[in-house]
This record gives C-alpha cells, sequence and structure tokens, in this order.
C-alpha cells in the first residue's frame, strides 16, 4: 500500500496516517503543553477562526510539521470547546480545503505526465489523490484518453441523493458502465463523506486533559461561538401540501398512500407522536387501528432497528401531484422547512 | 393501504385451484426455486384472500409441499437478499437486491387497448363493452378487464429490447445476467442477477430507472444552453449512450445534419426542451418505476401460474419468436365446460374464443380458466369439474 509522505500528509491531516506520523515523531499532549509550542497553539486558533468565517485556510505546504500540528492541535481545542457549530464549521473548511488537493491531483493525471515539471511531486500528488478517494470513499477513479471515470453506481450512491438536476445520471455521459467526469466534479461527489469523516474525528478525539497553554484559546472559541447562535421563527401554519392531505382525511376521503405517508413523516418530523397521529387517518374509508400503527412506527423507525423515513421533498410530492404551492413555500425544497425562517448574525 | 382484489366464486375457485395443482404436479421439473434461496423472503396468495409473505422456502421440494398443501393462486419471491427473511420487515437485515423491471403493456396506452378491454359491473356483474353505464343495471362502477393482444404484446417486446440495449451498453451488464420473463398476463418481468447494481438502495434505483425511462434529461445535456450555442456540442449519432440515441433520432443520417442544426439553433432552448420531451415518449424505455425502485419486493415466481390470466410466468429465451399465448398457455388441453359471457375475441394456443353472450361453452381446460380468471366465464352450476 502506498504510504503517504509528509508534504501529502499535510494537504490531508485528517488521515490516520497522522497517527503513525506523531507516534514516529514522538509527539504527545504533554508535549505540546510545553510554552514553546504557543505559536503552534496560535496558527492553530487561526485556522479554526478562519473557518468560522466560511473561508477556506490555506497553509503552507513548505512547512508541513507545522501543518500537520496545528489540525491535530485544533482538533483538540475543538474537542476542548465541545461546541457543535464550530466542529461543524471547521470540517467543512476543511473539507474544501482537502478537496482543492484532491482535485490538483486529479488534474495532473489527465495532463501529459511526460512535460509536467517536478515530475515526483505531481506523480505523489497523483496517488496521494487517487488512494484517498478510493482508500477513504471506495471509488476507484480510471482514466481513458483525457477523461476520468468512475463506475455507474459509485456514482449514483453519492449522486442520486443530490437535488440539482445536473447530478441526475441521465444529464450524464455514461458509457460502458462508466460515468465520465470533470476532476472538480468528483471531487463535489465526495464533499459530504470529507465532511463527515473530519467532523467524526472531532467527535473521537479523546483529551485527557487541557494544557493550559491552550486554555486562554478554548475561552475565546466559546466567546467566538456566541456569534453564531441562530434564532428560529417557527410558524404554527402547516404547509398547503399537509394542509390539502389533512382536508381530504377529514372527508373521509381517499388519500392515496405517498399523501398518507407525507403527512405521517411531516408530523413525526413535527414532533408529535405516533399516538397523536393515528387519529388523523380514522376517516379514512379502509382505516384499520393495528395496520396503521404498525405503518406508523415502521416510518418512525421505532419498531426494531428500522431506519427513520424522512419526509419527501417538494420536488417529488410535485411528480405525485401531492404539491400545492403558494408563494410562502419559495425557497423551501422540503415541506417541513415551511414558515421556518432563519435568522443569524453571523 | 392496499385495494381490494375481485372476489371469485367459489365454485370457480375450486376449479383454478384444480387445475394449478394438477399443472404443478405434473411438472415439478418446472417450477424451481431462487438461486440464493435462504437468504430470499417468499409469499403466496390464494384465492379470495390476503397475502401471506415473509416465509421461507429451503428448496424445489419445499416449494412443490407449498404449492400441494397451501394451492396458492400466485407465488412471489423477493428480490432481496436477507440475513433472516422471514422476520418482520424491519429486523430481515438487507444486503442486497437484484435489479427488476416490469414492462407492462396497459402503460403504453396504445390505441387497440379500447378494442381489447371490456367491463364487468360490480353490481350486477354483467360484461358491458362500455364503461360509461351499465347496460342492465345503471351502475357506473366497474373492474376493467382486458384480454390478450398481439399488438401489445410485440409493443411491449420493443421496450424490453431497448432495456437490454441499455443494460448492456450503458450499463455494462452481461447479457449471461439478464433473465427475461413473461409476466404472465400482459407484459415482461426483466430481472438482473448478480450485478455490481445489487447493494444501490431505493433512491438511487429510482435515478436508474429515470435514466432508462430518460427522464428529467436537460438541454444542456445534448449540448443546448440558454445562451451561446455552438454545433459542435451537439451530439453525434456515433456517440454511445443517449446523446448517440438522441442524434440518430434527430440526425437520422448524415447529409441532413446541417440543415437541421441549423432549425435546432434558431428553435431555441425551451423548443429544444419540448422536442426532448416529445423524444422520451418514443426512445425512453417505458418501465414500472415503481418496481424498479423497489428494493423489498416480492415479485412473481418464474415458473409459476398468474391468477390473473392461468398463464405461466415463463422465460423467454428467444423473445423475437416468443409467443406468450402458446407459450405460456401451459394448462391443460382437456375440454371442459364452461358459461361464458366474454364480448372480445381472443387467441391460445393458435385457436380464437369468443365472442361469447351468455352460452354456455365446451373449450380446452387452459381457455376455461383463462376466462375464468378474468372473470369472464364461470363454472356451470351443476358442474362435475
Amino acid at each position: 500500500m502506498l504510504q503517504l509522505g509528509i508534504k501529502e500528509l499535510a494537504k490531508y491531516p485528517f488521515l490516520a496516517e497522522t497517527g503513525d506520523y506523531l507516534r514516529d515523531k514522538g509527539f504527545n499532549l504533554e508535549q505540546l503543553s510545553d510554552p514553546d509550542w504557543k505559536p503552534v497553539v496560535e496558527k492553530a486558533y487561526g485556522r479554526i477562526v478562519v473557518a468560522t468565517t466560511g473561508q477556506i485556510y490555506g497553509g503552507d505546504l513548505e512547512n508541513p510539521d507545522l501543518e500537520i500540528l496545528s489540525f491535530v492541535i485544533a482538533i483538540i481545542l475543538l474537542k476542548s470547546a465541545g461546541i457543535s457549530t464550530l466542529n461543524r464549521r471547521f470540517s467543512l473548511a476543511e473539507a474544501r480545503r482537502a478537496e482543492r488537493y484532491l482535485e490538483q491531483g486529479l488534474n495532473a493525471l489527465q495532463k501529459d505526465r511526460s512535460i509536467l515539471e517536478n515530475l515526483k511531486l505531481k506523480e505523489e500528488s497523483i496517488q496521494s489523490s487517487l488512494k484517498i478517494i478510493q482508500d477513504q470513499f471506495s471509488i476507484r477513479v480510471k482514466m481513458e484518453d483525457d477523461r476520468l471515470k468512475i463506475s455507474i453506481a459509485d456514482y449514483l450512491r453519492r449522486a442520486a441523493h443530490f437535488n440539482e438536476r445536473e447530478w441526475k445520471l441521465v444529464n450524464r455521459r455514461v458509457e460502458n458502465g462508466y460515468v465520465y467526469l470533470s476532476s472538480h466534479e468528483i471531487v463535489r461527489l465526495v464533499r459530504k463523506e470529507l465532511d463527515v469523516y473530519i467532523n467524526s474525528k472531532i467527535q473521537s478525539v479523546r483529551v485527557s486533559f487541557i494544557p493550559e497553554t491552550f486554555r486562554e484559546r478554548v475561552e475565546d472559541l466559546v466567546l467566538l461561538a456566541k456569534k453564531f447562535t441562530t434564532t428560529v421563527i417557527v410558524s404554527s401554519d402547516y404547509p398547503p401540501c399537509v394542509k390539502h392531505a389533512i382536508e381530504v382525511m377529514d372527508r373521509g376521503e381517499n388519500l392515496p398512500h405517498s399523501g398518507r405517508f407525507m403527512l405521517a413523516t411531516y408530523l413525526l418530523a413535527k414532533g408529535q407522536t405516533i399516538e397523536q397521529i393515528t387519529p388523523l387517518f380514522k376517516n379514512a374509508p379502509d382505516y384499520n387501528e393495528r395496520i396503521t400503527k404498525y405503518q406508523l412506527e415502521h416510518i418512525a423507525g421505532s419498531s426494531g432497528k428500522a431506519t427513520k423515513y424522512s419526509c419527501p421533498s417538494c420536488e417529488k410530492l410535485k411528480s405525485e401531484n401531492l404539491c400545492f404551492a403558494i408563494p410562502e413555500c419559495d425557497g423551501i425544497i422540503n415541506p417541513v422547512q415551511f414558515g421556518t425562517r432563519r435568522k443569524t448574525n453571523a | 393501504m392496499g385495494q381490494g382484489e375481485r372476489q371469485m366464486l367459489e365454485k370457480n375457485v375450486n376449479f383454478v385451484e384444480a387445475a394449478l395443482k394438477e399443472y404443478y404436479f405434473n411438472n415439478f421439473e418446472l417450477i424451481h426455486v431462487s438461486s440464493r434461496t435462504s437468504e430470499r423472503e417468499f409469499g403466496y396468495q390464494k384465492f379470495n384472500s390476503g397475502m401471506v409473505r415473509h416465509i421461507t422456502i429451503k428448496n424445489d421440494k419445499d416449494l412443490h409441499f407449498l404449492l400441494m398443501t397451501q394451492m396458492p393462486s400466485d407465488v412471489y419471491c423477493s428480490n432481496g437478499y436477507y440475513s433472516f427473511p422471514n422476520l418482520p420487515m424491519s429486523e430481515k437485515d438487507w444486503k442486497e437486491a437484484d435489479l427488476i423491471f416490469d414492462i407492462d403493456a396497459k402503460d403504453l396506452k396504445l390505441a387497440c387497448r379500447k378494442d381489447h378491454t371490456c367491463f364487468k359491473c360490480n353490481s350486477c356483474q354483467n360484461v358491458n363493452e362500455q364503461s360509461s353505464k351499465c347496460v342492465k343495471c345503471n351502475s357506473d362502477k366497474f373492474d376493467v378487464i382486458s384480454v390478450n393482444c398481439q399488438n401489445c404484446i410485440n409493443e411491449a417486446k420493443k421496450e424490453v429490447k431497448k432495456l437490454v440495449q441499455v443494460l448492456t451498453e450503458d450499463l455494462a451488464i452481461n447479457e449471461e445476467k439478464i433473465l427475461v420473463y413473461f409476466s404472465g398476463n400482459e407484459g415482461f418481468h426483466i430481472h438482473v442477477i448478480n450485478s455490481e447494481y445489487q447493494s444501490l438502495d431505493s433512491r438511487e434505483r429510482a435515478d436508474l430507472a429515470d435514466y432508462i425511462m430518460f427522464n428529467g434529461v436537460i438541454p444542456e445535456t445534448m449540448g443546448i444552453s440558454r445562451q451561446n450555442n455552438s454545433k459542435t456540442s451537439l451530439p453525434d449519432i456515433g456517440e454511445r449512450g443517449w446523446r448517440g440515441r438522441v442524434a440518430r433520432e434527430i440526425f437520422g443520417s448524415k447529409s441532413k445534419r446541417p440543415k437541421i442544426i441549423q432549425e435546432i439553433l434558431l428553435g431555441g432552448y425551451s423548443n429544444f426542451q419540448s422536442r426532448l420531451e416529445e423524444m422520451r415518449q418514443k426512445i425512453g424505455v417505458r418501465i414500472d418505476p415503481k418496481v424498479t425502485m423497489d428494493i423489498h419486493r416480492i415479485f412473481r415466481l418464474g415458473g409459476s401460474i398468474n391468477s390473473k390470466s392461468g398463464l405461466s410466468k415463463i422465460s423467454c429465451n428467444n423473445l423475437e419468436s416468443f409467443d406468450p399465448f402458446s407459450d405460456a398457455c401451459v394448462l391443460g388441453d382437456e375440454k371442459v365446460e364452461i358459461l361464458a359471457n366474454c364480448p372480445i375475441s381472443f387467441i391460445l394456443k393458435n385457436k380464437k374464443y369468443g365472442p361469447y353472450v351468455s352460452e354456455t361453452i365446451s373449450v380446452p381446460k387452459h381457455a376455461a380458466v383463462y376466462m375464468i380468471c378474468k372473470g369472464l366465464a364461470d363454472v356451470p352450476q351443476d358442474s362435475e369439474n
């Protein structure tokens, strides 16, 4: 298996290899609490602050040790502060940063390698991009002529969960089991997983104690997070699709299965219990309390280890003729967002 | 939340059950469980009764035993593979599922449909040729009944060929993994086993179904955007996938290309969008997307009889020459008497039947079962059958 060089690790410090690197170098938390390491703590703090503003931390690959350590310390600071909004912003920004490098690596693959300067470095960058995409996300990127391709199944596993029409398979070049994509698109496919992966790293790190030299910056992070509190105004009104469904049920008319599913998932998402929802279905022409309860439990994911179903998207409801959009629906993609206006101070 | 099935008279049930049992008993060698049997969920229905599912069947012998003891009207097997197929759905532990496709002539909405459809009144059971009002009792509630039609099957076959082409060329599925069955009524079931698409979830399969149906395509994919269009981005007839198919559809031959390109560029974005929408009807494969996106479906078992018709869900090795109304018509040939009320004629095993107006007729058992299953005939009152 390919081992990443230190420069490559500096691009992707969230990888498990970072653990080996720290062990090899003999770094531990006690050591990092030494005041001599204060500049790295400052760099780590800066890395978080940049991330919270929505920008992408640039970094300095010429100094890979500093890059890797500042990432590690940033994670310790975040874990110690324990504020999820900061964790989210940080993991997203770090994911975006890694995306850049992954894309550069794939781009280099598409160029004629004989004319590349500094061939060895480029080669390493290509190999690490391919390795990360394969090891972390199980996607094997292949080259055909000058084009990058991945298997249709690998593509669908990600892209089918995107909402934009251009990601539908029918809007892609598909041949012989493969989807042809740009390097940017391939990296876009794994964005969410990358983000989730980095976030999980913050969650899973164990901090036995907070060194004195870190304490001040941890407190600063708590103060910083206050800026990002959100006020949510929730309207008590139901969206028109849900209103329609309730009216149909009230009249004792037959609401199609998809309509009942929407109604149930919507109300569950709004915190109602199965007991509260069941009576709504009482007027249905084919009402059976036992079956209704069973189905609601299934949808709510409360029977066995079933998945909890979420409310169908507006697009899906449109295709099922269950959408009765009104101007207040503008800008939402799922009924559960109806009437929820976010006001952010940041 | 489903709909009730049409009820069958007891004397009819007895007759059809006996015919099915006799066929199964004499043809055990044709009735097999699906591969990876122990990971599948099986289910069956009896006439006038609900579905029994979440059962496991170990082998062919078990299946034959079930056919003899339960006398099911229909037998089903899951496309999904589970660790515990006989537990409730949430505890089955889904592993993967075969890709499945349903092509039903009913969904093709062909012009011939009205010529082989009749309407059975829900109140007085009279069979009407029109659906406005029952000529006998004025009721307006009907069961819609259609009998077999060669044109429908030919059109459905075309869809199967289109599907197999997309599966092999675009999705790179080896033809050996594609099993084509006549559904036993008015269409075809296509099973894809052991492909790399087995582990896709429902939403991912829905997008795959849209691809196959050529659903949701945007003009940009074909090189037409809202501004700055050039002829170089339009698809070429030699391209693979949907771009190639669209190119062959609009350009036909190379010589016409420059003129047609001019028309497209002048016509603009929304014109081209409508053109793609029209094309979808013709070049998209008309599968039922609900079936393809279902990863927990119990799908009719190959080799079993479909109780909507008494025909068998039989494998089609050569689609071109396959004639479902002979090849899948597997029940006995001995003559039996039935009371038929069948206003439309139909063909089975190259013999034409009907129309019949409330008359007692003597027909081969397969034709008798066919009409009874369709609700167009009854076993006579004092029958010995």
